[in-house]
C-alpha cells in the first residue's frame, strides 16, 4: 500500500500527471482519433472503462500470482490487456455498431495503447493497493478523456483557421498538445 | 518471378486484413493446434526469462542491499553498524511473524557505534512533491530528537529548480547540522536563528517542504513507537550488516 | 520474396521509413525519455535489442505460426525480450533503469515492434529480416538521439552530461520537461516539412525549366 492519499493519487493522475500530457502515454489515439470531440469524448470513455478493468486485473495478478514469479509480470500484463481490449471490442460492436464502425482501428489499437499497459506498469511500480488502483484508473482516464475532448475541440476550431502548408497534420498537433502540456503544468503544486 | 512481384504484393496485402478479424475459411487449422502453439511458445518464453532471471537476480538484490546500506550510513554519520527493525502491531520487533513477507512490513534501521550504544534510527519514506513522489532517508537521535542527516533517494522534481534539494549542497547540509525536531521551513534570511529552523530552496519553496514534511511525518509516526523501547537484537548474529 | 535489396531492407528503415519521424510509431518513449542523450541511447539500445531478437525469432519460426495466433505469437515473443532487456538492464545498469523506469517495459506495447513482425518478418528470411529490423532500431536511435540531443542542449546546457556552455548558461527548461518533448517534435516535423516542400518546389521548378 502506498502512503498517498485517494485524492491526491485521483487528482494527481487526472491533471497535475495527466497520463497523456504529462506522462506521455496514450498517445496514438491522441493523435489520430482527436479530431472530433463527440468520437473523442466515447474513445476517452472506452479507455475509462479499459482502465479500469485493467487495474483491477493487474491487483489480482500482483497479489495472487507474480508473488512467487515477479519475472512475468511483463508477460501476464500484456496477455491480459490484450484479452480485455479483445471483449471490450466483443461488447461494443454489439452494443453500439455505430460507435464500432466511428472508433475504427482505435479500438484493436488499444492493445498496443501505452496508457493501459502503462497504468498496470505504474500501479505495480508504486504499489497501489485495490481501491488505490481503482481511483488512479479513473482518474488517468478522465484525464485522457480530458487531453482528447481539449485536443478535439481546438482542432475543430483550426479547421477554420489559415495554417501555414509545412505545419498541417501531426507538426501542429504536437505544438498544440505542448502547448496543452504547458497550461496543466499550472496545477503542479496543488497537491 | 519478377514480373509476378505485382501479384504478390497484392497477396501480402490479403494477409495483412486487420488483425482481429478472424479467417473464417481456414477451419482446417485445429483449435488443438492453435493452443499447442501458444503453449510451446508460452513454455520456450518462460524458460528462457527463468534462466536469465537466475543469473541477474542476485546481481541486482545485491546492489539494493548495497545501496541501502549506503544510504543508511550516509544519513547516520558515527555509526559503525545497524539493524533492521520492523512495524509488526504497534511495537517494535528484530523478527517478522512466521511466513510474514518482508515487503509488507515498514521498517526502521538502528545505528549503533562500536560500543554497541544505539546511537541513531534512520527512516526511509516518502509523500508527494510537486511532480511525483519524493522519496527520502533520513537518521535522527532518539535521545534528543536532533536530526542527524538527510538524503533524497528518489526525485522527478523539477531540474534546475525542485531538483536542487539534492543537488545544492548548502541545503542539504542543513540536515546535517543537528536541527532539533519538528523542523519548520523558513524563507532564507527570515529565519529568526531558532535551532529548528531549515532555509527553503528560493524558487523551489514546495518541494523543499515535502522534505521538511517527510521528515517531520516521519517522526510523528515513529517516535512514540520508538520511545516504547528498541527490544535487544542479537547482536553477533548481525554482524552481516557491519560496515565493510 | 520481396523485390527489394538486403541493403535496401536495412536503409529503407534508417530514414525513408523512419519509424518515429514518418510512420508516426513509437512516440510514447520518442517523448518520454528524451529528456537527455544518455536516456535516449538506453532506450534506443533497449528497443534495439528488442527488435532485432523479435525479429530473428519471429522469421526463423514463421512456418509454425498459425495465422490466426499470429499476434498473440509476435506479442508473446516481444514481451520475453522486453522482460529479459528489463532484467539485464536493471542488473547492468541499474542507473539508467531507474531513470527510464516503467518505459522499458513499455517497450512491448511500441507499435513500431509489432508493426515490422507483421509486415516483413513473418513472410522474409531470417536474414533479411535482422536486416530491417537493425534499419528499423537505428532509424529510432537517431530520431531518438536527435530530440535528446536538442533537449539536453537547450534544456541544460549539456551533452551526455558534459557542459558545453558554462556555468553562465540560462537553461531553456522547458525543454526537458513534457511540454518541451511535445514542442521539439513538433518544431523537427515542422522542419522537415519545410525542407520537403523546398525540394518539391525546386524539383517541379527543374521540370518546367527543361520543357
Amino acid at each position: 500500500m502506498s502512503d498517498q492519499t485517494l485524492f491526491s493519487i485521483f487528482f494527481s493522475a487526472m491533471v497535475v500527471n495527466n497520463f497523456t500530457l504529462a506522462m506521455f502515454l496514450g498517445l496514438c489515439p491522441f493523435m489520430g482519433v482527436s479530431a472530433r470531440v463527440e468520437t473523442a469524448l466515447r474513445m476517452g470513455l472506452a479507455n475509462i472503462f479499459v482502465l479500469v478493468l485493467t487495474s483491477l486485473s493487474a491487483w489480482v495478478l500482483n497479489t495472487f500470482i507474480l508473488e512467487t514469479v515477479p519475472y512475468l509480470r511483463i508477460i501476464s500484463f500484456i496477455i491480459v490487456v490484450a484479452s480485455l481490449v479483445q471483449i471490450v471490442e466483443m461488447v461494443v460492436k454489439k452494443l453500439s455498431p455505430t460507435l464500432f464502425r466511428q472508433l475504427g482501428i482505435f479500438l484493436p489499437l488499444m492493445t498496443t495503447n501505452c496508457a493501459i499497459f502503462g497504468l498496470a506498469i505504474f500501479q505495480t511500480n508504486r504499489g497501489y493497493g485495490f481501491l488505490q488502483g481503482i481511483i488512479f484508473a479513473v482518474g488517468a482516464g478522465l484525464g485522457l478523456t480530458l487531453a482528447l475532448v481539449l485536443m478535439a475541440s481546438i482542432r475543430e476550431s483550426v479547421e477554420f483557421s489559415d495554417v501555414p502548408g509545412v505545419a498541417k497534420g501531426t507538426g501542429l498537433v504536437l505544438i498544440i498538445a505542448g502547448t496543452l502540456s504547458l497550461a496543466f503544468m499550472g496545477f503542479a503544486g496543488l497537491l | 518471378m519478377n514480373e509476378d512481384g505485382m501479384i504478390e504484393d497484392v497477396q501480402i496485402e490479403e494477409s495483412t486484413a486487420s488483425p482481429s478479424q478472424e479467417n473464417p475459411v481456414q477451419a482446417e487449422v485445429s483449435t488443438f493446434r492453435l493452443v499447442a502453439t501458444l503453449a510451446v511458445a508460452g513454455a520456450l518464453a518462460g524458460l528462457l526469462i527463468v534462466l536469465v532471471n537466475q543469473h541477474t537476480k542476485p546481481i541486482i538484490d545485491k546492489y539494493k542491499a548495497e545501496q541501502l546500506q549506503k544510504a543508511v550510513y550516509e544519513v547516520l554519520p558515527g555509526v559503525e553498524r545497524y539493524t533492521t527493525y520492523y512495524l509488526v502491531g504497534n511495537a517494535l520487533s528484530f523478527a517478522l511473524p512466521e511466513g510474514a513477507k518482508e515487503s509488507e512490513y515498514k521498517r526502521i534501521y538502528v545505528g549503533y557505534d562500536n560500543s554497541s550504544q544505539i546511537k541513531g534510527v534512520a527512516i526511509s519514506r516518502g509523500e508527494s512533491g510537486f511532480q511525483d513522489v519524493v522519496q527520502v532517508i533520513f537518521g535522527f537521535d532518539p535521545a534528543t530528537g536532533n536530526l542527524l542527516g538527510m538524503k533524497v533517494l528518489d526525485s522527478k522534481e523539477t531540474p534546475g529548480l525542485g531538483d536542487k534539494i539534492f543537488k545544492d549542497q548548502a541545503f542539504v547540509d542543513q540536515f546535517f547540522a543537528g536541527p532539533a525536531t519538528p523542523l519548520v521551513g523558513v524563507k532564507a534570511g527570515a529565519g529568526k536563528g531558532k535551532p529548528n529552523e531549515i532555509d527553503t530552496i528560493t524558487g523551489a519553496t514546495i518541494s523543499s517542504k515535502v522534505v521538511i514534511d517527510i521528515i517531520n511525518h516521519g517522526l510523528e509516526k515513529w517516535r512514540p513507537v520508538i520511545d516504547k523501547g528498541i527490544p535487544a537484537a542479537p547482536t553477533d548474529s548481525v554482524d552481516e550488516e557491519a560496515k565493510q | 520474396m520481396r523485390v527489394t535489396t538486403p541493403s535496401q531492407d536495412f536503409i529503407r528503415g534508417i530514414w525513408e521509413e523512419n519509424p518515429v519521424l514518418i510512420q508516426m510509431l513509437g512516440l510514447c518513449p520518442a517523448l518520454a525519455v528524451t529528456n537527455s542523450v544518455k536516456n535516449a541511447l538506453a532506450m534506443s539500445a533497449a528497443t534495439f535489442f528488442v527488435i532485432c531478437c523479435s525479429s530473428v525469432l519471429v522469421s526463423t519460426f514463421k512456418r509454425f505460426i498459425p495465422n490466426e495466433v499470429r499476434i498473440s505469437a509476435y506479442i508473446l515473443v516481444i514481451a520475453t525480450f522486453v522482460t529479459l532487456a528489463d532484467m539485464m538492464l536493471q542488473a547492468y545498469a541499474p542507473v539508467q533503469h531507474k531513470e527510464l523506469g516503467a518505459f522499458i517495459a513499455l517497450i512491448v506495447v511500441n507499435c513500431m515492434i509489432l508493426g515490422r513482425q507483421e509486415a516483413f518478418s513473418a513472410k522474409n528470411g531470417v536474414f533479411r529480416s535482422l536486416l530491417d529490423a537493425m534499419g528499423t532500431g537505428v532509424g529510432f536511435t537517431i530520431a531518438l538521439v536527435m530530440m535528446g540531443g536538442f533537449r539536453e542542449i537547450l534544456g541544460t546546457g549539456s551533452f551526455l552530461e558534459y557542459s558545453l556552455f558554462g556555468p553562465n548558461f540560462e537553461p531553456w527548461v522547458i525543454m526537458v520537461l513534457p511540454a518541451g518533448g511535445f514542442l521539439m517534435l513538433g518544431f523537427i516535423l515542422l522542419a522537415m516539412g519545410f525542407f520537403e516542400q523546398r525540394k518539391k518546389a525546386k524539383a517541379s521548378l527543374a521540370v518546367e525549366s527543361s520543357s
